[in-house]
């Protein structure tokens, strides 16, 4: 089944889209013409009704970092929070993609709460890898944003008919590897995923990326496929990466991949520098390449718009 | 005579070999301390000396020269750093022969090996 789809994934990465300054875009998350059988039989036409809310994905926050090609990454962020609060349609939920913070500081993770919380939305997170650097390895985030969690940071929750998995891939990464779920994670999600009916639409949020973009930079998740096979029998899935500074977007069958803008600093595309460095933009052109993601989920369709708005006016 | 014969060859080759490490031992004595080769930078999401020989009682030192913060563990968990922010160190004096993995644990594609010999 999952070798099945191998063929699909290269076509799709042929087709993988680099966005410029300034894109909007949106894609479909559901139930295309060009759905097979087996998924087609999985799931049926009968749908929960879901009411029509959106929420916004911020990302890469990196509270703290100071260095070109953003002197202040608070104050964009800042931007980005003004951003949210400007939306025409209010959200009914923040989810903040991870690396919160520079180096796992007490006043970075203090700021960005500070920061989130004068929106007066619900926010949900995970953490980057930038956000396991205290001495505990992760407690310092766990214990300000990640209560009721399981594990390294992971959770689920039911919102309008759309279940929700937060996944965490930034915790005992191993040498030589790029992101990891780990067995613990996989199977917590096995049984999360179990009782669920497979019209049930799904968003899955993680840090770094669970298709590889590019591995030569570890932009992928080492074992993403065991979780994307459990996933495979849902009708719509939603996946929303950060950690790639980027907008990069992919469809596999009726799931659907998605990374965000960051807030603070953009990275170069793929291959094109010789690290994933901050890409060092001019200051003109710096609000161009950060930005936050708009998802809407509309009335009767288990169909999502993702619009990514930047910083720029 | 043949056995006798030997035995007094193979003294000259350590008597030779003796030489050739005290020639060794005095260059190295010779540079200033720290020696260049036990400074590993990271840069560009790599450690610059990604293989690197030292011999037992070696201290070395990796600085990082990146805009990102890296760290520098070993597979093994031998020595741990805590994480390095732009030209932030970490040293580790190894005082025993043997081959030491690591990598950045924050981005683990980044890894480099210490070898310590005699």
């Amino acid at each position: 089944m999952f070798d099945d789809h191998q063929g699909g994934r290269r076509e799709f990465l042929k087709c993988m889209a680099w966005a410029g300054t300034g894109a909007m875009f949106a894609f479909e998350g559901g139930i295309a013409g060009s759905v097979g059988l087996d998924a087609a039989v999985a799931a049926p036409r009968e749908r929960p009704a879901i009411q029509p809310f959106t929420f916004v994905q911020l990302s890469d926050s990196h509270i703290g970092f100071n260095k070109p090609p953003n002197a202040d990454a608070r104050a964009t962020f800042a931007e980005a929070i003004a951003k949210v609060n400007a939306v025409s349609v209010r959200p009914d939920f923040i989810i903040h993609t991870g690396d919160v913070s520079q180096l796992s500081r007490d006043d970075e993770f203090d700021d960005a709460d500070q920061m989130l919380k004068s929106t007066g939305l619900p926010v949900f997170f995970i953490p980057g890898e930038h956000d396991m650097l205290d001495p505990d390895g992760g407690k310092a985030f766990l214990t300000r944003f990640g209560k009721g969690s399981k594990g390294a940071g992971w959770y689920s929750f039911d919102h309008r008919g759309v279940h929700f998995v937060a996944l965490v891939n930034v915790a005992d990464l191993k040498p030589g590897g790029m992101g990891n779920l780990g067995a613990e994670q996989l199977k917590w999600l096995a049984a999360d995923l179990a009782g669920r009916s497979s019209s049930t639409p799904i968003v899955v949020f993680a840090h770094i990326p669970l298709w590889t973009v590019y591995a030569d930079w570890g932009w992928g998740t080492d074992d993403s496929g065991q979780a994307l096979s459990l996933l495979r029998r849902f009708g719509s899935v939603t996946i929303l990466n950060g950690h790639i500074h980027q907008i990069a977007q992919k469809v596999e069958g009726q799931i659907a991949f998605h990374t965000a803008r960051s807030t603070a600093f953009p990275q170069p595309a793929p291959g094109t520098a010789p690290s994933p460095g901050p890409l060092k933009v001019p200051a003109d052109q710096l609000h161009s390449m950060l930005g936050i993601t708009d998802a809407l989920f509309v009335r009767g369709k288990d169909r999502i718009a993702l619009i990514d708005p930047t910083l720029a006016a | 005579m043949h056995h006798a014969f030997r035995t007094i060859t193979l003294q000259g080759l350590a008597i030779s070999a003796a030489a050739v490490a005290m020639t060794v031992v005095a260059v190295e004595s010779k540079a200033s301390p720290p020696p260049a080769a036990t400074v590993v930078h990271i840069g560009n999401f790599t450690f610059n000396q990604p293989v690197l020989t030292v011999h037992p009682g070696a201290t070395v030192t990796w600085v990082n020269d990146d805009d990102i913060p890296h760290t520098v563990v070993d597979k093994n968990g031998s020595f741990r750093s805590k994480v390095l922010d732009t030209g932030d160190r970490f040293s580790f004096t190894f005082a025993k022969a043997g081959q030491f993995e690591y990598f950045c644990s924050i981005h683990p594609h980044m890894t480099g090996k210490i070898i310590v010999k005699a």
